[in-house]
């Protein structure tokens, strides 16, 4: 059983998808989708502490072993990304029930959790195959479910929303796909391990870069690195809530897992930042990412919205984290992948919250959340926190490794940049907590948002201040994955 | 108890206790039971680990690493038993003086007020204890934020506004100064402990140690340096507690405490004298000592004088510190003592005025001195300590000082404590002679007296303070002279 646990990670949710479809109600799907996650989750968390005890774990898919066959490979990187996507889950669907029933409706209910559970089940595909064609089919069926799911937003924004993003990830996939073939026709295989074995020797010829831009820029657009981030704000903005929170936490964090792990394990250091010039296209997008998305949240009306936009600042920062090219700056990114999931996650699941008693997440319905929720609401104001990077959160300790890595190179104005980041962050969350504290809601009555809701977003407000504190298990992790990445993902 | 139980216990002790605050916020009585039982406890427990201090135990905590090499610890010395024993004292006679003031003025939302002063103290004493500077750095965010809510205590128009200054400037300058200013210590030094002697020397050239004092300089804002200055009097609108405990005591000496901090254990002083154009520290702080003292003149309303006064008095210390001499260093301790217990009797004055009288501007003061006679006098003492003169405690500070500024030839140092001198005596004595000397303009509505007397009585207490701290200073003295190695 526990030499199976990459594939059971994927097989949970691929069965539990077509039985979710075939219930009836809301409760049942839900049920099964939840149990399905907590069993994930902790496959996840034995995967972790595999690779802990071995450094790398390989499983071969059905017996067949690469070239030929298709080969799960798991390394610090990819164990720490599968424990965020399946703890994420694990926490919003609990969450969910109650806030789908409102927002989606008994009836569509068993298809929005079967949809949910193949979401999961791309995000985990692509985070631990190691196979480079795989990474292309999880990540269509993780697309494809994302669409659906987008489209079952109350708003009917919610259908344009989706259409868009469909186009724009059908682009990125597409890029990606003939980035690989590519890639195919000079080395002949898809393994990630060979052809990171077989690209050093041609890396020279037009081809292997024509291939490197060609998937750069497709992960670019399905991570949504500005200026390729146009689909996120109103995705994120109109999907129900649970999927927002779901998918901010851990989607764009997949898609910058695969820019990693092409960056630096299959392409390698040398011709990623050597040859090719990653860097110098990289951090100034990142670096405008982060001041110009974090001006645009300064004055969003609408909560989700903003949040959405400081998500792209947020990426801004994880790629500008990888884009240094340094050990240093890959941890931080690392880091702040994880922990940037944290603290969306929390945030975006209170705007559930809010969107579930007060019906809009516009800045007027936080008026007064004090008095209204004050629960949710100092939840809010400790994601909020956290997301600015004030210590004994999250957020500082990706913050503090960031500017680290600044430092260490002696880049002062990205020191300045990201500080800047984080003043803005001070501005955009600030105006919502001073709603939130003065404000006079239009109803006085307390109405709590109800249990069901609160345990599992105060779990995450509670997770974004435990991993502040106690850093061992995320920051030892990071440092430990960001060497086997820099070392080509040998397991060291 | 251990010393490093007791160590612990001063950090949990007001968590604690503002947890019971919040939770006994039903009933009023038993709520300031619990707040002053929290004081004396803490107060208590300051005094056990001076006692192990003193005996040379070994004190230490440590608890969870947060970065690498760099954990979240406690230790004490001899600045940072003084911070906290005033700061944790002062709060016991500040507890007394409000509850008098907030059931007088019948604020709202009185438990928050409490939950949040508790919650401010637990910053400020993690700021003491700190061991290394992200520790620090950790409880001064917490002392920002825990005053936030305190600042906007009113709701109204007014406090929001000031609130926002509040803030915008503390984090602002803590999150893109200081912390970078940090951070940068550690990668040039690979640790951020207090040691005395420093941890920068031949780790840092000397052309970027100029940069780095700057950095800690502007990202302390608590220590009110112009031009980071203005959050201070825009906490005025604070109910006066607030502005008599933290924000003349807690929050601005957090401020110097941790520049003196930066300068005794992480430049260390021989270092930092190579630095190049050290000395603009200095000049930058000389400037604030008597920029403030002109903008005090031209004030109407109390409380505001008062802050800025206070800006100049942080500046006397902040200028002391950076001065370098021994006898100065020990000037800028002690002045953390002597400024705390002459500035919180004037704004314990300045609040009985308000609760008595509803007066807040200078110009309705015309002899007050007659229907208040103790706060009156307590105001005078006060002022008196803040000019320097004897018998009050500003006079001894000010003394080592001014013998720091001749350890070093130091001329820029001793002119402006003599302007200033001057500039203090002319705000603060004219007050003093129209309270008494003068006829009141017009009749008040009110025929009032003194304040409620437990407000008299903490004003009373703290005046005697000031004094009595000008004829036994000795105790201190022999601490803090501790810190630049023994008497020189």
């Amino acid at each position: 059983m526990l030499m199976h646990l990459p594939v059971l990670i994927i097989l949970a949710p691929l069965l539990g998808a077509p039985l979710a479809a075939l219930m009836r109600g809301s409760n049942w799907p839900w049920l099964l989708a939840t149990l399905i996650c907590w069993f994930s989750l902790l496959c996840s968390i034995l995967l972790l502490m595999q690779v802990n005890s071995q450094g790398e774990v390989i499983y071969i898919m059905g017996g067949w072993e690469a070239p030929w066959g298709i080969e799960y490979r798991l390394d610090f990187a990819n164990a720490l990304l599968l424990v965020l996507i399946t703890g994420l889950a694990s926490v919003v669907l609990p969450y969910a029930r109650l806030s789908v029933e409102q927002e989606v409706g008994e009836e569509r209910s068993p298809l929005f959790y079967a949809a949910l559970l193949l979401l999961i089940l791309g995000l985990c595909g692509i985070t631990a195959t190691g196979d480079a064609f795989n990474v292309f089919v999880f990540l269509e069926v993780s697309s494809l479910a994302t669409y659906t799911l987008i489209a079952m937003g109350r708003d009917r924004r919610a259908l344009t929303a989706s259409f868009t993003y469909l186009i724009m990830g059908t682009i990125g996939a597409t890029f990606y796909l003939i980035g690989v073939g590519f890639l195919y026709v000079m080395t002949g295989t898809l393994n990630m391990a060979d052809l990171a074995e077989r690209l050093p020797a041609i890396s020279d010829s037009s081809t292997v870069r024509t291939a490197f831009a060609f998937i750069v820029t497709g992960i670019c657009l399905k991570l949504a690195l500005f200026p390729l981030h146009l689909w996120l704000p109103n995705a994120y903005t109109y999907s129900p809530s649970a999927v927002t929170a779901f998918l901010a936490a851990t989607a764009t964090k997949v898609a910058v897992y695969v820019l990693i792990r092409f960056v630096f394990t299959i392409f390698g250091v040398d011709f990623s930042f050597g040859m090719e010039p990653l860097a110098e296209v990289l951090i100034p997008l990142s670096v405008i990412g982060i001041l110009s998305a974090s001006t645009v949240s300064v004055t969003q009306p609408n909560i989700k919205r903003m949040l959405a936009y400081s998500s792209v600042a947020q990426i801004g920062y994880i790629v500008l984290g990888l884009a240094m090219g340094t050990a240093m700056g890959l941890t931080a990114a690392l880091l702040h992948m994880f922990n940037h999931g944290l603290m969306k996650g929390a945030l975006f699941m209170v705007m559930g919250a809010v969107a579930y008693r007060m019906g809009g997440t516009e800045i007027y319905d936080m008026k007064g959340l004090a008095k209204t929720m004050p629960l949710t609401f100092w939840a809010f104001v400790l994601g909020g926190l956290s997301l600015i990077g004030v210590p004994l959160t999250v957020g500082f300790v990706s913050k503090w490794h960031l500017i680290l890595a600044a430092l260490e190179l002696g880049w002062w104005p990205i020191v300045i940049v990201i500080l800047a980041g984080s003043m803005l962050a001070v501005l955009y969350i600030g105006r919502v907590i001073e709603a939130g504290f003065f404000g006079q809601p239009a109803d006085t009555t307390r109405r709590e948002a109800p249990m069901g809701m609160l345990v599992p977003l105060w779990i995450l407000v509670i997770a974004n201040i435990w991993f502040g504190i106690d850093t061992r298990l995320t920051v030892d992790i990071a440092v430990a994955a960001a060497a086997q990445l820099m070392a080509g993902g040998v397991a060291l | 108890m251990t010393a490093n139980t007791a160590l612990l216990l001063t950090l949990i002790v007001p968590l604690l206790g503002s947890v019971l605050i919040g939770l006994t916020g039903r009933w009023p009585n038993l709520r300031e039971t619990v707040t002053l039982i929290t004081a004396i406890s803490l107060f208590a427990l300051v005094i056990r680990v001076l006692m192990g201090l003193n005996a040379g135990e070994a004190i230490g905590v440590e608890l969870v690493t947060v970065i690498s090499g760099v954990p979240i610890a406690f230790n004490t010395e001899p600045l940072s038993i003084l911070f906290a024993m005033i700061a944790s004292g002062l709060w016991i006679v500040t507890s007394v003086y409000a509850i008098g003031y907030m059931r007088g003025t019948n604020e709202i939302n009185q438990t928050r007020f409490y939950v949040c002063f508790a919650l401010a103290l637990f910053g400020a004493m993690g700021v003491a204890f700190s061991a290394n500077l992200l520790t620090l750095f950790i409880f001064y965010e917490v002392l920002t934020l825990s005053t936030y809510p305190l600042v906007t205590h009113k709701g109204d128009d007014k406090a929001k506004a000031g609130g926002r200054t509040y803030l915008a400037i503390l984090m602002t300058t803590s999150m893109v100064f200081l912390l970078p200013a940090i951070i940068w210590t550690y990668v040039a030094a690979g640790t951020l402990d207090f040691v005395p002697g420093g941890i920068l020397q031949g780790n840092l050239a000397a052309g970027s140690a100029t940069l780095l004092l700057l950095l800690f300089l502007f990202g302390v804002a608590k220590a009110a340096v112009m031009p980071v200055h203005r959050w201070l009097p825009a906490a005025m609108v604070a109910p006066t507690p607030v502005s008599a405990l933290l924000h003349a005591v807690a929050v601005v000496k957090a401020g110097v405490f941790t520049l003196i901090k930066v300068v005794v254990y992480i430049f260390g002083t021989d270092y930092l004298a190579e630095v190049p154009y050290e000395s603009i520290a200095v000049y930058l702080a000389g400037f604030t000592v008597i920029a403030a003292s002109c903008v005090a003149l031209r004030q109407t309303n109390i409380k505001r004088l008062l802050a800025y006064s206070t800006i100049g008095q942080l500046g006397y210390i902040v200028m002391a510190t950076m001065a370098l001499a021994p006898f100065s260093e020990i000037g800028a301790a002690i002045h953390i003592a002597a400024h705390a217990f002459g500035k919180i009797t004037l704004f314990f004055t300045a609040g009985a005025i308000y609760v008595a009288s509803k007066k807040t501007e200078i110009s309705q003061l015309n002899g007050i001195g007659w229907r208040m006679p103790y706060t009156m006098a307590a105001f005078a003492v006060g002022a008196l300590s803040m000019i320097g003169v004897p018998p009050t405690a500003g006079f001894v500070s000010k003394w080592f000082i001014i013998a720091g500024a001749f350890q070093l030839d130091n001329y820029f140092v001793l002119v402006v404590l003599i302007i200033s001198t001057a500039l203090n005596a002319a705000y603060f004595l004219p007050i003093i002679f129209n309270a008494f000397f003068k006829a009141e303009d017009v009749t008040p509505v009110k025929d009032h007296g003194e304040a409620p007397v437990n407000m008299v009585m903490a004003l009373s207490f703290t005046a005697m303070l000031t004094i009595l701290f000008f004829f036994f200073n000795g105790p201190v003295l022999d601490l803090e002279t501790q810190i630049v190695g023994g008497m020189p």
